[in-house]
């Protein structure tokens, strides 16, 4: 029996043990409900005497919706999350009535923008509480009586009266009801018993026994290893092979040339031309890579040095015949500028980064005539499935993607070009494969973060009052090399033009001037927050310095009066100063700002930022001595909205800070001579043990709609940290990474 | 070629294929280990840490004819008899985010405590294995946990 909704399709069917399966299409205008690559996956399994299965349709990598996400159904249907085992769901798709003629059965599935949370929150806890009211459908008819009569808790449907039933016992006969096809009632959150709650992260205990895998564990008998030799030059080429000495390395099989990505198209596939040398195992594949013989040309962009394109950027700003794109413009700023009794003027640096996840892209795959298996670590399954689709003609009904965990994201794994490196691979050779990168190609070969310089202008009038405020930046540009984003304004995720302060200064405007470069450019963890938040609030700081005012006041009264003002970003439609202006003053509570004496030569720094529907600020208590900086204190508060998981929350809200601070201190990309100058962690010193100082979360819980939080933690970091070294030492510290800056 | 004779897990093996062969890729592709991770090949980041004669070794660089005689143990056995309490530690101070450099962090962690059975912060901050996801603050209070387990579990 299956019972199929209007609205989602939603089916019941009964199983071998006597309980049932709950699978769920959401998709509106799905044409049939199952995919062609059929699996045991199912959104809710309910067998007696077994655990109650709830399937994880997220990508998890590190941000925890293996949990949460689950969570939403668990609270809905009303089990005990004792009683829950989590099951990663794959990637799937269902006919449509779709311009492609499909759609993401289990919904959004990819992981990007923070969005998990707030895409899942109605839509799975629905799947939790329609399942519910069947078993509870199956409970009233047991016992004639009205459903009215009756309640659930922990899995178990509870009668007035005081019987009671599991919900296994009724899986059987709720297998043959009809689900409710329109929403059916939600439980209201003073009611919740798992949203909210403190989850650990579902599957610790596979973690800390090495059981977990993730997409480099991936292992299907037979499965050749492939590593790739690339053009280290942006759009070069190969000038010459040899692979003769590779094909003599025991083990070696194959020697395959990549080809280099079509200028014409931009990047839709592959980063580079390359070398693939494809063998038994790993280590063969390493000893043949380093016995090709290969040279490479130049191409076109070999000339490009990070350092030029910051002599460029200034060069712009400084030149008053540049065309900038008009970003928001309110008020008049140059009538602002020509009267004003002073202004303030500073330019802040943003390096080039790399995402350096801990687990380097790789991917298995299995092409077949018409069917295909990918197994990779992603954070864009929808991105794999379209890619293997163009490069094959294999329908995407038949291209089965499994999402294990992936080691970090990061903004990295929203690309594929790993997966077309794999495909252009099995393309030529005809037999399974598994792609594996170095640590050195993986800081080669990334989407980088861009970089650029923001330049800000602050008029005051004769009383000291900010009367007008300029954001101009120049940063490399988003539209080479990402043909879909064409048609995305040229400032995108380099400026924030309706980010605090606008609607805060009458005269107010942004604008952007994009910058051909030959690197390839990414996203990278909150990515527009994360490149204007620095520039925005250490300048705010020195305003409040110049005009002789205390930086946390000056803040509050720029914000002025609690009210909701239109962002047309991410995280929109609207900004709430009340929300901004929350998470501060709390945050210079906790740290005992103006209240707490500090020691001497100890300095207190704080910042505040929008970050896609949330709202998050940073204090710290900082010391500066022998050119190097300490954190003593760091108190990180957040605005999520409603919150999931708080053990979650504050997961993220730690380890954001700990990447910021990792990133703020001594990380850069940079590029001379058309190549990267890193290659591995030496060069690229992430933040260790050592350094790392305990970060004091605060979850405001405010009962605004949820946020997600992957990405909430990071944009206020840097400066926080930086206004707080200008706290402690006088030094304004306006490049990032800070690096030895303190030093002289 | 002469085999390599070393114990793996408690087991005895022989390897006789390149002797230049790291012990990370041993493990990962020849005795179906994953759980042992890749993360830089020059022992700079810790994700493949193991346990050579019951001390931390980065096994990206341990060639494989550096281990004969030697007791190999990877993350699937540090819980073999039941969760070690460093892994116990970690799952109720919830520290993985993405997981993927936490066995090489158990593996020096227990390490740790093994050489240093009640740790300070210092003695901690001296494991320099590097997490992306920064669970850093967890990862110390999960050792401070894990060693006051380990010292009721002596007294009992």
């Amino acid at each position: 029996m299956s019972t199929l909704s209007r609205r989602a399709f939603m089916q019941l069917s009964a199983t071998a043990l006597g309980g049932l399966v709950f699978n769920v299409g959401f998709p509106a205008r799905a044409k049939a409900f199952a995919d062609r690559v059929q699996g045991p996956w199912v959104f809710v399994r309910i067998d007696p005497d077994q655990p109650i299965v709830i399937g994880a349709r997220g990508a998890e990598i590190g941000q925890g919706v293996k949990t949460s996400l689950p969570m939403l159904i668990a609270e809905e249907l009303d089990v005990g999350w004792p009683q829950v085992k989590v099951e990663q769901l794959p990637y799937a798709l269902i006919p449509a009535e779709t311009e492609a003629g499909i759609a993401a059965k289990y919904g959004p599935q990819g992981a990007g923008g923070s969005t998990s949370i707030p895409d899942g929150f109605e839509e799975l806890r629905q799947v939790g509480a329609k399942l519910r009211r069947v078993l509870m459908q199956a409970a009233a008819e047991r016992w004639q009586t009205p459903i009215e009569a009756l309640s659930t808790r922990d899995g178990r449907v509870l009668h007035a009266d005081g019987r009671e039933i599991a919900y296994a016992q009724l899986a059987a006969r709720a297998a043959e009801l009809p689900i409710s096809e329109d929403p059916v009632a939600l439980k209201s959150a003073k009611d919740f018993r798992i949203i909210g709650k403190a989850t650990r992260v579902a599957d610790a205990e596979d973690i800390v026994t090495g059981r977990a895998t993730f997409g480099i564990d991936a292992r299907v008998d037979g499965a050749l290893v492939a590593m790739i030799a690339r053009c280290p030059y942006f759009e070069g080429d190969i000038e010459s092979l040899d692979g003769r000495a590779a094909l003599a390395v025991p083990g070696v099989r194959h020697v395959v040339r990549i080809p280099r990505p079509d200028p014409d198209k931009g990047l839709v596939t592959n980063l580079a031309a390359g070398v693939a040398v494809v063998a038994d195992d790993t280590w063969s594949a390493k000893k043949g890579r380093d016995a090709l013989k290969v040279t490479w040309k130049r191409g076109p962009w070999s000339g490009d040095s990070s350092a030029a394109l910051e002599q460029k950027a200034l060069r712009a700003l400084d030149d008053p015949g540049s065309s900038f794109d008009d970003a928001r413009s309110d008020g008049d700023f140059a009538a602002a500028r020509a009267s004003a009794a002073r202004v303030i003027e500073a330019d802040y640096f943003m390096p080039f980064l790399a995402h350096c996840t801990m687990e380097p892209q790789n991917a298995f795959i299995d092409l077949r005539e018409d069917s295909a298996l990918l197994i990779a670590s992603m954070q864009s399954p929808g991105g794999a499935s379209r890619m293997i689709n163009a490069m094959t003609g294999i329908n995407r009904l038949n291209i089965d993607i499994r999402m294990p965990r992936a080691g970090g994201g990061f903004g990295r794994r929203l690309e594929n070009d790993f997966v077309a490196e794999a495909v252009h691979i099995a393309k030529a050779i005809g037999k399974p494969l598994r792609l594996i990168w170095t640590r050195e190609d993986d800081m080669q070969n990334d989407w980088y973060r861009p970089s650029g310089v923001h330049r800000l202008a602050a008029t005051l009038d004769e009383n000291g009052a900010l009367t007008g405020w300029s954001h101009r930046a120049a940063a490399s540009d988003r539209r080479f090399r990402l043909p879909d984003f064409a048609d995305a304004s040229s400032w995108i995720a380099c400026l924030d033009p309706d980010a605090f302060p606008a609607g805060c200064i009458a005269n107010y405007q942004a604008e952007f001037m994009p910058l051909e470069f030959g690197l390839a450019r990414g996203w990278w963890r909150g990515p527009l927050p994360s490149f204007t938040a620095f520039a925005i609030q250490s300048f705010v700081d020195e305003i409040a310095a110049a005009a002789g005012q205390d930086p946390l006041a000056f803040r509050l009264k720029l914000l002025g009066e609690a009210r909701e003002m239109p962002y047309s970003d991410h995280g929109g439609p609207t900004i709430h100063t009340g929300r901004l202006a929350g998470v501060l003053k709390r945050a210079a509570n906790e740290i005992g700002y103006g209240i707490n004496t500090l020691p001497e030569g100890h300095g207190i720094g704080m910042a505040v930022h929008f970050v896609f529907g949330g709202y998050t600020a940073h204090a710290m208590q900082v010391s500066v001595r022998e050119g190097r900086v300490r954190v003593h204190r760091c108190v990180c508060v957040t605005d999520v909205g409603q919150v999931v998981n708080p053990l979650g929350v504050e997961a993220q809200m730690m380890g954001a800070t700990i990447d910021g601070l990792s990133t703020a201190l001594n990380l850069q990309i940079t590029v001379h001579d058309g190549k990267i100058e890193q290659g591995n962690f030496p060069d690229y010193p992430l933040l260790r043990m050592a350094d790392a100082p305990d970060v004091e979360v605060h979850i405001l819980h405010t009962e605004f709609a949820p946020s997600g939080a992957g990405e909430m933690g990071i944009p206020t970091v840097a400066p926080a940290l930086t206004n707080a070294i200008f706290a402690a030492s006088g030094k304004r510290i306006r490049r990032l990474p800070i690096g030895n800056q303190l030093q002289s | 070629m002469m085999s390599t004779v070393f114990s793996l897990n408690g087991t005895k093996v022989a390897f006789d294929g390149d002797p230049d062969m790291p012990l990370l890729w041993y493990l990962r592709d020849h005795a179906g280990l994953t759980g042992t991770k890749y993360g830089c090949g020059i022992a700079a980041c810790g994700a493949c840490t193991v346990h050579v004669d019951g001390s931390a070794a980065r096994s990206c660089v341990l060639p494989m004819q550096s281990l004969a005689g030697k007791n190999i143990s990877t993350i699937e056995n540090l819980g073999a008899n039941g969760l070690h309490a460093v892994q116990r530690a970690w799952i109720e101070e919830d520290v993985p985010q993405c997981g993927y450099c936490q066995a090489g962090q158990l593996m020096a962690a227990a390490d740790l405590l093994k050489r240093v059975p009640v740790p300070s912060d210092s003695d901690i901050a001296t494991i320099s294995n590097l997490c992306r996801c920064g669970t850093y603050p967890r990862i110390r209070k999960a050792i401070h946990r894990a060693a006051a387990m380990l010292r009721e579990e002596a007294d009992a």
